[in-house]
C-alpha cells in the first residue's frame, strides 16, 4: 500500500483535460521522514513509522527527541505507523517519502477527522424527516418520533439514533481521484472534497 | 506565495484580452466532436463579468434568429480559445441584465467615444 500523511490546504476549482471545471481539494502531502522501520524479527510485525510536519522542540519530550535523532530531523507534528507500506524502493531511517509515489489518475482513499458540528438534532444528524407542520401539530417539526413501545420492551433499545454530538469522527472517503501531482511543492490535488477542516491532518492511501 | 495561490496560478491564462460589460466580443470556443476539434464563434454583448481568479466568468448575450441566447463562459477555461473585442460599448452599469427585457432598437448599446487627448484643441 502506498501511503502518505498530508495536510488539507483548502478547496478550489481546476480544469481537467476535457476543459471541464471540477471541484478539487489541495493537500500538502509529505514529505514524510522515516523515523523507524519495524521488522518481523525485531518487532513481530512489519511497519514503517514516519513523521510529518514540524513543531517546536520545547513542545516535545526528551524521549521523542532522542527517538527522532536518527532520522536527522524533528520533532514532527504527526508521527504515524504505516503498515504494509509498499513503495518502489526499500526505505531506511531518514528517508523522505514524497508525493511522487502517487500519479495522476490514481484512485486513493483519504482519511481525516471530520469537522466537529457540536450537538445536533436527529434531522441533521441522522436525516430523520421530522414531524408534520400542519394538522394541529405543535413542537413536532424536528422531533425524533417514538423511541420505543410501552409494555414491551418497556425500554429504549441501545444504539437507537438520537440527537447528540456530531462530527469529529475519523472518516475515510474511498475512490477519490488524483487530478494533479506537484512534486516541487509537495502538493496533491484530489477531485472533490476530503474529510476535515483546513489545516487538518489527512492520510492518503492507495 | 501561499499554497492555494500556487495551484490557482497554474490554472490562470496570462493573456486574457481586456474587455468590460457593454463590449461586443467574439468568443472562440473549442468544440470537440468525436475526435475532431474545431472552433466555434459566439458573438454578442458582454452583459456581466463575475468572480476573480480561477472563478472568473463572463456572460455573453446575442439574439439569434429572434431568440435571445445568453451563454456563461469561465474566463480561464481552456475551451475558450480566444476572446476578440469587436466593439467597445458605452454603458453605465456593470451588469446589463436589463437587456433581456428589451428588443430591437431599444436593446442597442452606444459605442464608446474615445476621449480626445487633453492638449488637442
Amino acid at each position: 500500500m502506498r501511503a502518505l500523511i498530508g495536510k488539507k490546504i483548502g478547496m478550489t476549482r481546476i480544469f481537467d483535460e476535457a476543459g471541464n471545471m471540477v471541484a478539487a481539494t489541495v493537500i500538502e502531502a509529505g514529505p514524510c521522514v522515516v523515523t523507524q522501520v519495524k521488522t518481523q524479527d525485531k518487532d513481530g510485525y512489519t511497519a514503517v513509522q514516519v513523521g510529518f510536519g514540524s513543531k517546536k522542540e520545547k513542545h516535545s519530550n526528551r524521549a521523542l527527541r532522542g527517538h527522532f535523532k536518527a532520522s536527522g530531523k524533528g520533532p514532527y507534528e504527526v508521527v504515524r505507523e504505516l503498515r504494509d507500506l509498499e513503495i518502489d524502493r526499500e526505505v531506511k531511517i531518514g528517508d523522505e517519502i514524497k508525493a511522487d509515489i502517487f500519479t495522476v489518475g490514481d484512485v486513493v482513499r483519504v482519511t481525516g477527522v471530520s469537522k466537529g458540528l457540536g450537538f445536533q438534532g436527529v434531522v441533521r444528524r441522522h436525516h430523520f424527516n421530522g414531524g408534520p407542520v400542519t394538522h394541529g401539530q405543535s413542537d413536532r417539526l424536528r422531533a425524533p418520533g417514538s423511541l420505543g413501545q410501552s409494555s414491551y420492551p418497556s425500554r429504549v433499545f441501545k444504539g437507537l439514533r438520537m440527537a447528540g454530538r456530531m462530527g469529529g469522527d475519523r472518516v475515510t472517503l474511498r475512490n477519490l481521484r488524483v487530478l494533479k501531482v506537484d512534486i516541487a511543492n509537495n502538493l496533491l490535488i484530489i477531485k472533490g472534497a476530503v474529510p476535515g477542516t483546513e489545516n487538518g491532518i489527512v492520510l492518503i492511501r492507495k | 506565495m501561499n499554497k492555494m495561490d500556487l495551484v490557482s496560478a497554474s490554472q490562470l491564462k496570462s493573456d486574457v484580452t481586456a474587455f468590460s460589460p457593454g463590449d461586443t466580443v467574439a468568443v472562440h470556443v473549442k468544440v470537440v466532436e468525436g475526435d475532431k476539434e474545431r472552433i466555434q464563434i459566439f458573438q454578442g454583448v458582454v452583459i456581466s463579468r463575475k468572480g476573480e481568479g480561477v472563478n472568473a466568468s463572463f456572460t455573453v448575450r446575442k439574439v439569434s434568429e429572434g431568440v435571445g441566447v445568453e451563454r456563461i463562459f469561465p474566463l480561464h477555461s481552456p475551451s475558450v480559445a480566444k476572446i476578440e473585442r469587436i466593439r467597445e460599448g458605452q454603458v453605465r452599469r456593470a451588469k446589463l441584465y436589463y437587456l433581456s427585457s428589451l428588443k430591437g432598437k431599444a436593446a442597442r448599446i452606444d459605442e464608446k467615444r474615445s476621449k480626445a487627448p487633453v492638449n488637442a484643441k
